[in-house]
């Protein structure tokens, strides 16, 4: 296991942000964290990178506590940051050489040509920082969360702020790196689309506590997942949700035969699924 | 190597980057040339008056004691890049980098006192060239300014830290300014300190600016001149017993405030302050 999170509770004076927050990730997956906005997703993220302390709970990132976690660790960690104005005097290249000298007594970090090149940002490499576009600074943490070569890479909210373009050569970028698989990814977003996209498994958090955990594929059929069939007989349109949708139309055909037509079978979407659960939450807070 | 090692060396390679940046960007090579320069026209229109009855002219007294005032201000500009780089998540980025928040600090000292060295010396060569009876011929005297800076920036980078971890905003630092301010009016720098009032004379001696000048006095003035200063001596002891006062606090406080500081950075706190800021402008 890359993250194991058992019990995680987050209280801010008399404010419970995460009630009961249980998952792991294992080693070489993307795992997303989803969630609606104010669900405590960069609370949850922010405890796993050892940057803020939690109120109880027991919670392991690469084996280490991350409340006491050494700079050793820290040197196994990737963080991807959003970048504001930090560093824009440097240039890329001079920034990423930089920060991979702080590795070097701990693993071999990468090339400083060579992450230039997997993130794309080559031709830009002696640029200044604070002269490259939005979806170049993004790609900029990138190189910066995975210069180190990190077993683990942290991404909160990856993609905010990006205009659509942007935003898919983004999501080449992260599939190119679980391709890789060396470094397990966790990453946090409430785009739902994103998730089913670039994660392996997702964990969908709500109110305080984990209220699923599974592949796009088995949250789709798991829960609330009704797929919805429609057909006319008769010159009348009928529609039904079923869980059975196949078996369903079977059945249709087997009484009515050829008196069916127009036969439509919507299955669930994973979109379906996620406000479902969302929303049946909200209902039972 | 060594964890440490490797921090020291990544620093250092920082604070060198750091500093060549700031001679090679237009706004920061005014700020670089503005100040040295405004003091050496006011050290020319200081050149003649002579100061009361002691035969020295104030060109010669200020000289030294505006190097001084100058050292002392590197604890201001260590003091206003930190609260800056934690504002833009510069050292959230160093706190997210194995041993970044010492490789930061170190990369801090290298450009802070690189810096001051070269804006010392922007002041200094034409000064010489202007103020007549300084004792510049002799090594003992570069020896002397030499101790008296390095103590200085010992005693005043500390500070300067402490002071930028505790405002949290770039405007919160423009609140520093006044008091610093009131504090070089009071420590003897455009005029003898034996000139004020005995209460602000003892309120001076407490901070390291008015010893800042003393020592620098000290280093440049022919022996005479000790005839204007309190005591009538360069009270070398005093010197390095204030400053070596402050530097020991400095050293002991900094470190813990540093930790705290970094400790509560975080992306949400970063994302916070921009929102902050991004309100402001708009």
């Amino acid at each position: 296991m890359s993250v194991e999170v058992d019990g995680l509770r987050m209280r801010y004076g008399t404010n419970d942000v995460l009630l009961d927050v249980t998952f792991e990730a294992r080693h070489g997956e993307v795992l997303a964290v989803l969630g609606p906005n104010g669900a405590g997703k960069t609370t949850t993220i922010e405890i796993l990178e050892g940057f803020r302390r939690r109120s109880a709970g027991r919670v392991e990132v690469l084996g280490t506590d991350p409340a006491h976690a050494s700079e050793e660790w820290r040197a196994r960690v990737g963080v991807v940051l959003q970048s504001w104005r930090d560093h824009g005097r440097w240039r890329v290249r001079e920034l990423l050489t930089q920060l991979a000298a702080s590795y070097t007594c701990y693993r071999t970090p990468w090339d400083t040509d060579e992450v230039v090149a997997a993130v794309g940002l080559t031709e830009h490499a002696d640029k200044k920082i604070r002269m490259l576009s939005g979806g170049q600074r993004r790609r900029l943490d990138v190189a910066i969360g995975i210069i180190g070569r990190p077993e683990l890479l942290f991404l909160d909210e990856p993609t905010a702020g990006l205009d659509p373009e942007a935003r898919r050569e983004f999501h080449r970028l992260v599939r190119d790196l679980a391709q890789r698989q060396e470094t397990t990814i966790l990453l946090t977003t409430h785009d739902l689309q994103e998730a089913e996209k670039l994660a392996d498994r997702i964990v969908i958090l709500d109110g305080g506590r984990i209220i699923a955990d599974g592949t796009a594929a088995e949250l789709a059929t798991r829960i609330a997942g009704e797929d919805e069939v429609s057909w006319t007989h008769d010159g009348r349109r009928h529609t039904r949700s079923t869980t059975e949708s196949t078996a369903f139309a079977f059945d249709l055909f087997r009484r009515y035969g050829n008196e069916i037509t127009e036969l439509a079978v919507r299955r669930a979407s994973l979109e379906d699924t996620y406000l479902a659960l969302v929303n049946h939450a909200e209902a039972t807070r | 190597m060594n964890p440490t090692t490797t921090a020291l060396r990544a620093g250092w390679s920082r604070g060198r980057i750091e500093l060549r940046q700031s001679f090679t960007n237009g706004a920061d090579l005014w700020a670089h040339f503005f100040w040295p320069t405004l003091m050496v026209v006011v050290t020319y229109f200081l050149r003649d008056v002579s100061f009361g009855g002691s035969g020295f002219l104030l060109g010669t007294l200020v000289l030294p004691s505006i190097l001084g005032m100058n050292a002392a201000m590197a604890m201001v500009s260590m003091s206003q890049q930190l609260t800056a780089d934690r504002e833009d998540g510069t050292l959230l980025r160093a706190k997210a980098t194995p041993n970044g928040v010492l490789t930061y600090l170190v990369g801090k000292i290298v450009s802070v006192s690189g810096g001051l060295v070269v804006d010392l010396a922007i002041f200094l060569v034409p000064s010489l060239l202007i103020v007549p009876g300084l004792a510049t011929g002799d090594v003992g005297s570069w020896l002397t300014l030499l101790w008296v800076l390095a103590l200085g920036m010992v005693a005043a980078l500390p500070i300067g830290a402490v002071l930028g971890s505790v405002f949290t905003s770039t405007r919160g630092q423009g609140l520093i300014t006044l008091p610093i301010l009131g504090m070089i009016a009071i420590s003897g720098i455009f005029y003898p300190v034996a000139a004020l009032p005995e209460w602000l004379q003892w309120l001076a001696q407490v901070f390291p600016i008015y010893w800042l000048g003393l020592g620098m006095r000290s280093a440049l003035l022919p022996d005479s001149a000790i005839a204007v200063e309190l005591g009538e001596s360069w009270r070398h002891l005093e010197t390095v017993g204030v400053l070596g006062a402050w530097a020991v606090v400095g050293l002991l406080v900094a470190p813990v405030v540093l930790r705290r500081m970094a400790r509560r950075e975080s992306g949400s706190s970063v994302a916070e302050r921009r929102e902050k800021a991004l309100q402001r402008v708009g």
